[in-house]
């Protein structure tokens, strides 16, 4: 560990750099390639669905789809007004 | 059975059909009846690498159209006679190649050969998208650099999706990184992505690293792949390259850094 290497240590490297800006577009590149362009219809139809029974905002309906290993899941999440919204409908 | 190989990238001059040729050529050393096609329709490139650019009479649209047979359009290689090319036609007709007929093609050459190499033009039009489709296996040449990261994710999702293979549910393409123009000083000094880093990123193993070469361009003057190079490090990683593919192990070469004598580190490089 000579002073070089402490004035190395001061400053990212260029291929760190690289390696970070890789890391974070190719994660965009690849859920915006599997995120197919159904995705935003799915998230309309199934909240009118839901509207014929639940009175909810159309924040309330999140859809992720996420990555494992080979597996893609959709992940759908609902959240339901309080209780006393729903006995008012 | 044959096997169809396809080298591709995505991004042009990464080292494509350098390295087709030299695999080609490895393959046919190693005993394996080769064929190398070279799908970059209107760019016609490999007949020069591999040095047969004078003996181009028909061309792969040829065939495809019916105006030549196979056989009256294959090249023999001068070197191995085992080994054959089949150029790109230089038309600037971008839909020359259909999927019918690049099928119909290949089977034949199935029927003759062990390999059957398909040299991917860049980009990710047509003439790539079929050079990839029929492929059991892919070798994406990669260089230690950014935008061919990328690039090479992208040709990998393609693959993924968009192959014979895939689309009949017969599995994935057997997908390789080859790393080409590598210098193991830079990445020391922090310069380049490493290996691991470009393995990690892409979440593909390397099959080999081909070290960055003055060889390679005055193979490429002299029509000759780098991989007849005797003596050249560039040409004896695309030989080990060629073995790993073949499935015999060998220890990857030519990653250290070259330690320079006492006179050259006082006076530079």
């Amino acid at each position: 560990m000579g002073l070089l290497d402490y004035f190395r240590s001061q400053k990212k490297s260029s291929a760190e750099s690289a390696r970070e800006r890789l890391t974070i577009i190719i994660q965009q590149q690849r859920t915006s390639a599997s995120t197919t362009d159904y995705l935003p219809m799915l998230k309309r139809e199934l909240l009118e669905v839901i509207r014929k029974y639940v009175k909810i905002e159309p924040e309330a309906v999140q859809i992720k789809v996420h990555q494992e290993d080979d597996n893609e899941m959709l992940e759908l999440s609902v959240t339901l007004p309080p209780q006393s919204a729903k006995a008012d409908s | 059975m044959a096997e169809v190989i396809v080298v591709t990238s995505g991004k042009g001059g990464v080292g494509k059909t350098t390295s087709a040729a030299s695999l080609a050529c490895g393959f046919a050393r190693a005993g394996k009846r080769t064929v190398v096609i070279d799908f970059d329709i209107g760019l016609r490139n490999l007949d020069l690498i591999m040095g047969c650019e004078r003996r181009v009479v028909y061309d792969f649209v040829n065939v495809l159209h019916g105006d030549a047979a196979l056989n009256q359009a294959l090249i023999r290689d001068k070197r191995y006679e085992n080994l054959s090319v089949l150029a790109a036609s230089q038309t600037k007709d971008k839909d020359a190649l259909s999927k019918d007929g690049v099928a119909r093609v290949l089977d034949e050459l199935k029927r003759d050969f062990d390999i059957v190499m398909c040299d991917s033009p860049a980009g990710i039009e047509q003439g790539a998208h079929l050079a990839m489709y029929f492929a059991d296996r892919a070798v994406v040449v990669v260089n230690p650099e950014v935008s061919s990261v990328r690039d090479s994710d992208r040709m990998l999702g393609l693959m993924a999706s968009k192959s014979q293979r895939a689309e009949e549910g017969r599995g994935r393409i057997v997908e390789h990184l080859l790393l080409t123009r590598y210098s193991p000083e830079r990445v020391e000094r922090g310069e380049m992505l490493s290996i691991k880093d470009v393995e990690d990123i892409l979440g593909v193993k390397v099959i080999g690293v081909v070290p960055e070469s003055p060889d390679v361009l005055m193979c490429s003057n002299e029509g000759v792949p780098v991989i007849l190079r005797d003596g050249s490090e560039a040409g004896m990683a695309y030989e080990d390259t060629v073995q790993r593919l073949l499935g015999n192990d060998r220890p990857f070469r030519f990653l250290d850094v070259k330690k320079k004598g006492l006179l050259q580190r006082l006076f530079g490089s």
